[in-house]
């Protein structure tokens, strides 16, 4: 168990970098806590499996530090790291059965036999695996065979962080929920740090505490799921979260007060002038813009009922804005004015929050 | 619902059908016909039932040109196989060593079987060749035209340089299909270098192993070509396998009721052994 600290981390697999492309994972300093649930969310190809690997330590990061508690680990393999790992494709031993597969990392470690058979019962309990010890692993189903590798993890008892990559890829649709539930109940039960990498947000937002959004090999935002929700620090975190994503629109400033296309609008908090140049943007949830009487005229495009709720598209000009109507509410057609919700309204600076 | 009985569908199959009949089974259906009968040219045949094939089994010289032939499979099996593995092992996974390895290792096998033979011939002999003479100046007793001891360590030197290739270029193809996700789980699992070739190497190699395993069985208990260059079956008999003793008594002495009893003795013996290999081998896949 241990807090987990990133200092001024970066990292690039090219001998020599130069430009800011070559850094597959860009400067960033970090701070784990022991025992969260962590979830490293971004597109493919932002980063975050490299930060992952820079963790776990089957990378050497380029430039910077990682300090595991007070201790430095930057050079350490991921066996002096203690670091369990499970991989997006089920990692088993296929001639080894279910029992011998959990056994194993204990074995090469040298624990007692009678320990070893305590500890790989007991997860073998927590994961439902009981029943089946005794068969033979490459007989399992894909979810089966990942339990098995999140129980290598779990079957030592002093590991400092487990981390997931993508680990529910290959899981059918109705077991990912079974398996992601299990997760979080697990996290609960044995509060170890965990760190959880996914470029599906349903899945970094049911699991994590704290999720970590990633974009260009940089850290956008960190923050409970609700912060991004309500709150993204940048427009990409707006676009990224959210079905559908945040309404950015272009806006100027006018002595304190944001203007959309001439159209005043309320922002929560006040934006400060003097902050510097830049491309001013408005976002806004769909979920915080209503019709309403008066406000911002628009045409309506298209309609897309998703169920509990429609998802509206309309357009001012040449810039689209989409709304989400509750069922059962009457919607205009045609012709309409929409307003945002002042409290969820929020003004970003080359795409970055500033009010 | 039932399914319907198409009977045309054979016509589909009827070309697959005629192809197979005369490159295979015509032929092996006139051993067949030579291994039953007695001819003394002139197309004049008398019946002779099993005679030809109780001579062949009874004979002492099959049973000894068996023995060899087994012992020498044996032996090429035992070197080729775990050296083809460790080759495969230390080869290079990525970088410009890659391709350099892959072409040096393919070499042998582009080289016309006589040719081998041929090269051996020369490189082994006692007078001037390079491995005879050498060999001869440090002090062995070296003479593989004399030696049957020799001539043995030469062909099956031969061969193992003739094809061990052949099991690397199929052990690295299994190999690099290994994810490195095994890897990197081994790492973290603290599993030592012995564990991640039992564990994770060996059960995914088993495929191309078996494969390999077959193919230099299947080829070396047929060899021919290389030995008939290097040694001529000799000295003596000492390297008369198989089918240079098939060849001898087929258009050697023109035999062709014993040569065609053997033919197919020899055929059955192969067929089983692989089936054999075969079935021991993947018998833990069914379970």
């Amino acid at each position: 168990m241990a807090k987990i600290t990133l200092d001024r981390l970066r990292h690039s697999y090219m001998p020599n970098p130069q430009g800011a492309e070559d850094w597959a994972l860009k400067e960033m300093t970090q701070e784990l806590e022991d025992g969260g649930a962590y979830a490293l969310l971004g597109p493919s190809g932002c980063g975050k499996t490299t930060l992952l690997n820079l963790i776990s330590g089957l990378l050497r990061p380029t430039v910077g530090r990682i300090l595991f508690d007070d201790a430095d680990v930057t050079g350490a393999t991921p066996e002096q790291r203690n670091i369990a790992q499970v991989f997006q494709f089920p990692v088993i031993y296929d001639t080894m059965t279910v029992y011998d597969n959990l056994a194993f990392p204990l074995r090469n470690r040298g624990v007692p036999a009678a320990e070893i058979d305590k500890r790989v019962r007991e997860v073998g309990a927590m994961l439902d695996l009981g029943h089946m010890l005794k068969k033979r692993a490459s007989g399992l189903t894909a979810d089966g065979k990942q339990k098995i590798s999140l129980g290598r993890g779990l079957v030592r008892s002093d590991v400092n962080v487990i981390m997931f990559d993508e680990p529910l890829t290959v899981i059918d649709p109705h077991l990912k929920w079974v398996l992601r539930s299990k997760l979080k109940e697990l996290h609960h039960r044995i509060r170890r740090t965990m760190i959880y990498v996914t470029h599906d947000q349903t899945e970094a937002l049911t699991f994590a505490d704290q999720v970590v959004v990633m974009n260009n090999g940089e850290v956008v935002q960190v923050g409970t799921p609700v912060d991004l929700f309500e709150r993204p620090a940048h427009t990409f975190v707006g676009h990224f979260i959210g079905s559908p994503g945040m309404n950015v629109l272009p806006c100027s400033l006018d002595g304190g007060r944001v203007d959309f296309m001439g159209q005043p609008v309320e922002t929560l908090g006040t934006v400060q002038a003097s902050s510097g140049n830049g491309k001013l943007e408005l976002g806004v949830r769909p979920e915080f813009t209503r019709f309403d009487s008066i406000g911002i005229p628009v045409e309506i495009v298209k309609a897309a009922d998703v169920g509990r709720f429609r998802i509206v598209e309309t357009r001012h000009r040449e810039h689209r804005i989409r709304l989400l109507v509750p069922e059962g509410q009457p919607m205009p057609s045609g012709h309409a004015y929409v307003r945002f919700d002042p409290k969820h309204t929020h003004v970003y600076r080359d795409g970055w929050l500033v009010n | 619902m039932y399914k319907q009985l198409n009977q045309k569908a054979w016509f589909l199959v009827a070309p697959v059908v005629a192809l197979v009949a005369f490159n295979a089974i015509i032929p092996l259906m006139t051993v067949v016909n030579f291994s039953v009968q007695e001819t003394f040219g002139d197309n004049v045949f008398f019946w002779a039932g099993v005679d030809w094939f109780e001579q062949v089994l009874h004979s002492s010289r099959f049973h000894d040109a068996l023995l060899r032939q087994i012992l020498f499979t044996a032996i090429i099996l035992l070197i080729e196989v775990p050296l083809g593995l460790i080759v495969a092992l230390a080869m290079p996974r990525k970088g410009p060593w890659v391709s350099v390895c892959l072409v040096t290792m393919a070499l042998p096998l582009l080289i016309p079987w006589n040719v081998v033979g041929a090269m051996w011939n020369i490189f082994a002999l006692p007078e001037i060749g390079l491995m005879g003479k050498g060999l001869r100046s440090l002090g062995f007793d070296f003479n593989y035209t004399r030696q049957p001891l020799t001539a043995w360590f030469t062909v099956v030197l031969m061969d193992v340089w003739h094809w061990t290739s052949l099991v690397v270029l199929l052990c690295y193809a299994g190999l690099v299909s290994i994810p490195n996700d095994y890897y990197q789980a081994a790492k973290i699992d603290g599993a030592s270098a012995w564990s991640v070739f039992r564990y994770i190497q060996l059960p995914k190699l088993k495929r191309v192993l078996t494969i390999a395993i077959l193919l230099r069985f299947m080829d070396s208990f047929m060899i021919y070509t290389e030995v008939v260059v290097l040694t001529g079956g000799g000295p003596g008999n000492s390297t008369t396998f198989l089918s240079i003793d098939l060849v001898k008594m087929a258009l050697g002495q023109f035999d062709l009721g014993p040569a065609a009893a053997m033919s197919l003795i020899y055929f059955l013996i192969i067929l089983l052994l692989s089936w054999l290999f075969y079935t021991v081998m993947t018998r833990n896949e069914a379970r």
